[in-house]
């Protein structure tokens, strides 16, 4: 568990001045991603994406610590030639220090564009840290949806009409998916919860092997909310149980954050604009399939969670 | 026939890829991640028994696509490593954004590429449609006649992406040199390793306690002048090329250039090559100076940058010209290096040869002695004003 007062001495490794849009969740990710992994230097790896664009407008930079990006679908094959690089110089002393190597993409770098990459770099084993700051669409191309978009949300290419009512699939499930890679730490968090997030992010750069960690970010433009709402919206995600923090150690599922009381779904999707269609009357068993897939899910983890009670892999 | 020319040289029988490997076992670089393609395949499976094989200190990465294979090799560079690839085809097309990237970064990425015919239809024999292709990516393009050519090139190379902080491809013709057995004069490791030098980076990501943010956006109060400069660096190349050249030759006896020419200089009429073909023109080219005929022929090593001053003085003086490019542009005009040449001669005001151009051996078909001797027939015929040059690209071999 992260203590608030010794985080608050590390130093801040991003600077303020970036261009992230008031209310953005990306940036408050950044932040507490660097302040969890102060204990040891760290390279940054970025996708192409908001957040790589909004802190590193040539020629300035927001990042105190070396920051690469070099495309959009690559973040994880980027970090991976990184982490050779450092095994290769170590193995042959050129090089001391202890270096924690950090990859971050986007939904839309993570989810589609960039599995492959992603995917290929857990398989081989790289120790690294890949963070999915996950906004739910390709927000800095203005809304598009993808693979990680839930069901009814509205976004430009999948849009809420005259007869289309939003994204009609639901998200790939990315968490179990990086999960049945079998690699020794794969988490699940949410924005608004910085005690989980930052021990979720200290206890993967401490796994001996590749981490991932799939954190939900909201977007105040995508989602359509009002900026100071951020955190608030975050947290009804885990509390209607759309997006439950959890962990995977060496495939031991463990719930991390139990929700007081279990909300319904409308709660997280009432103060969001993306989902606002699906408040017609005539909409309402989009609603009920909606809330159908969350208590699903649900009762799924909950399974996975009293076996990992027992120590056992789901 | 190879002839041992240094004087701690040996001579061996190896292919164009267990030479290239070879030479890659000797520069023993830092990092090297790969993925299979034929005809390229072999490069990086002699290479990985290396590694297994505790030959080299190299950190092998089999990555899971030639995507990932630039983008981690790219990035092994920008960490500090010295880093290598290899791939053809349909690989090199799939790296296309990464080269691009390599190149805009300046990151000293060496690359072992065999040239193949892309996809469609797939054939996995060779042409130069790949490296052609990727032309216009800021990489130094650099192509072997032969596995000797090969060898020396790849050993060349390291120094040269280093030294122009561009990265550097090395090709030979797909199965034509790739898979064919040739005797080559190798080095001792230690005399390749001393002429290739450390890895010396400027600035490197492993340097933790210098920070930098690399792979910035740029937009439009910065961008063009980086462009710029990375034109200006392939120009620049020229040089570094020739001094490497320069040392390779005082260091093991092999001189190179940016193109070889072959009883050029007193040659009436003459074709313009890259690749193993250049082998089968000389003999062309010997049996009509045998019957008395002026032939002579220009072999094309390094492609990009273009040596295109030198080029249009040693083409000057002659009557006719046919530029033979082993891949097609399909521009509904002429083809690459036939463009090149072109623009070469007109920049510097050479307009009296004839010069025309002719596509051949697309997907590994066969040009022979015969397609040869016909060109410089019909290069004669057009010296000599008895039949007007094409005006358009010929052909040779094809059934149309």
């Amino acid at each position: 568990m992260a203590n608030l007062k010794e985080l608050s001495k590390n130093p801040e490794k991003m600077t303020g001045g970036h261009r992230l849009c008031a209310g953005c969740g990306a940036g408050v990710v950044m932040r507490q991603t660097l302040i969890a992994a102060a204990g040891k230097p760290v390279i940054i790896v970025g996708a192409t994406g908001c957040v790589e664009v909004s802190t590193t407008i040539y020629p300035f930079t927001s990042w105190k610590v070396p920051f690469f990006h070099s495309a959009f679908e690559n973040s994880a094959a980027t970090a991976s030639g990184i982490e050779s690089a450092y095994k290769s110089l170590k193995r042959q002393g050129k090089l001391d220090k202890d270096i924690n190597i950090i990859a971050f993409g986007g939904d839309g770098g993570t989810y589609d564009i960039g599995l492959q990459s992603l995917s290929g770099a857990m398989e081989r084993g790289h120790k690294m840290l890949y963070i999915c700051y996950n906004n739910e669409a390709y927000m800095n191309t203005g809304i598009q949806r993808s693979s990680a978009t839930p069901q009814g949300a509205d976004t430009t290419t999948a849009p809420a009409g005259k007869v289309g009512q939003g994204k009609k699939q639901n998200q790939k499930d990315l968490t179990d998916i990086m999960a049945a890679h079998h690699i020794p730490y794969v988490a699940q968090a949410y924005l608004g919860n910085w005690n989980d997030y930052i021990t979720k992010v200290q206890k993967a750069l401490a796994a001996d092997g590749p981490a991932f960690i799939n954190i939900l970010t909201p977007c105040r433009l995508g989602w359509a909310y009002k900026p100071e709402e951020t955190m608030n919206v975050a947290r009804l995600a885990m509390e209607t149980c759309f997006w439950p923090a959890f962990e995977v150690e060496n495939g031991v599922y463990k719930i991390n954050v139990f929700p007081k009381e279990k909300k319904p779904i409308t709660e997280f999707l009432k103060p969001q604009g993306r989902f606002k269609h699906l408040f017609k009357p005539e909409n309402a068993h989009l609603l009920e399939a909606i809330q159908k897939n969350i208590d699903d899910y649900w009762e799924t983890l909950k399974r996975r969670d009293e076996l990992g009670k027992k120590g056992l892999p789901a | 026939m190879i002839k041992t020319i240094y004087s701690k040289g040996k001579l061996v029988a190896k292919t164009g890829n267990e030479v290239m490997a070879e030479a890659m076992r000797q520069i023993e670089p830092d990092v090297v991640a790969a993925y299979p393609i034929t005809p390229a395949t072999e490069i990086v499976q002699i290479f990985s028994q290396f590694v297994a094989d505790g030959k080299v200190k190299t950190e092998f990465v089999a990555v899971e696509s030639e995507h990932s294979a630039m983008s981690a090799t790219l990035a092994a560079t920008v960490a500090g490593a010295r880093a290598m690839t290899g791939t053809s085809s349909q690989g090199l097309c799939l790296m296309w954004e990464m080269l691009n990237i390599a190149a805009g970064l300046r990151l000293p990425v060496v690359m072992a590429e065999v040239n193949r015919a892309i996809s469609a239809p797939i054939n996995i024999h060779g042409d130069q449609s790949d490296t052609m292709g990727a032309r216009d990516t800021g990489w130094i393009q650099i192509y072997s006649e032969n596995s000797q050519e090969a060898y020396d090139n790849m050993i060349q190379a390291v120094r040269i992406a280093e030294g122009a902080k561009l990265p550097t491809l090395v090709t030979t013709d797909g199965f034509i040199i790739s898979h064919c057995m040739e005797v080559v004069e190798v080095y001792p490791d230690e005399d390749v390793k001393k002429f290739v030098g450390e890895y010396k980076p400027d600035r490197y990501l492993l340097d933790i306690d210098k920070p930098f943010t690399l792979g910035s956006i740029e937009l439009q109060d910065y961008y063009f002048e980086h462009r710029w400069q990375l034109a200006q660096a392939m120009r620049d190349s020229k040089k570094i090329i020739a001094k490497v050249a320069d040392d390779f030759a005082k260091t093991f006896g092999r001189k190179y250039d940016f193109y070889e020419k072959y009883k050029l200089d007193d040659a009436e009429i003459a074709i313009v090559v890259i690749g193993s073909t250049a082998g089968t023109a000389k003999i062309v080219v010997d049996s009509l100076r045998e019957k008395g005929v002026k032939a002579g022929l220009l072999k094309i090593r390094v492609f990009r940058p273009f040596p295109a001053e030198l080029i249009a003085k040693d083409l000057a003086h002659l009557k006719a010209v046919a530029v033979l490019d082993r891949a097609d542009s399909c521009s509904g005009t002429f083809a690459p290096l036939y463009s090149d040449i072109v623009s070469a001669l007109y920049s510097a005001q050479v307009i009296s040869p004839k010069v025309v151009n002719y596509v051949y051996g697309l997907g590994g078909r066969e040009i022979s002695v015969a397609h040869l001797a016909n060109v410089y027939d019909t290069l004669s015929n057009i010296a000599s004003g008895t039949e007007k040059p094409l005006a358009e690209v010929g052909y040779i071999n094809v059934r149309l």
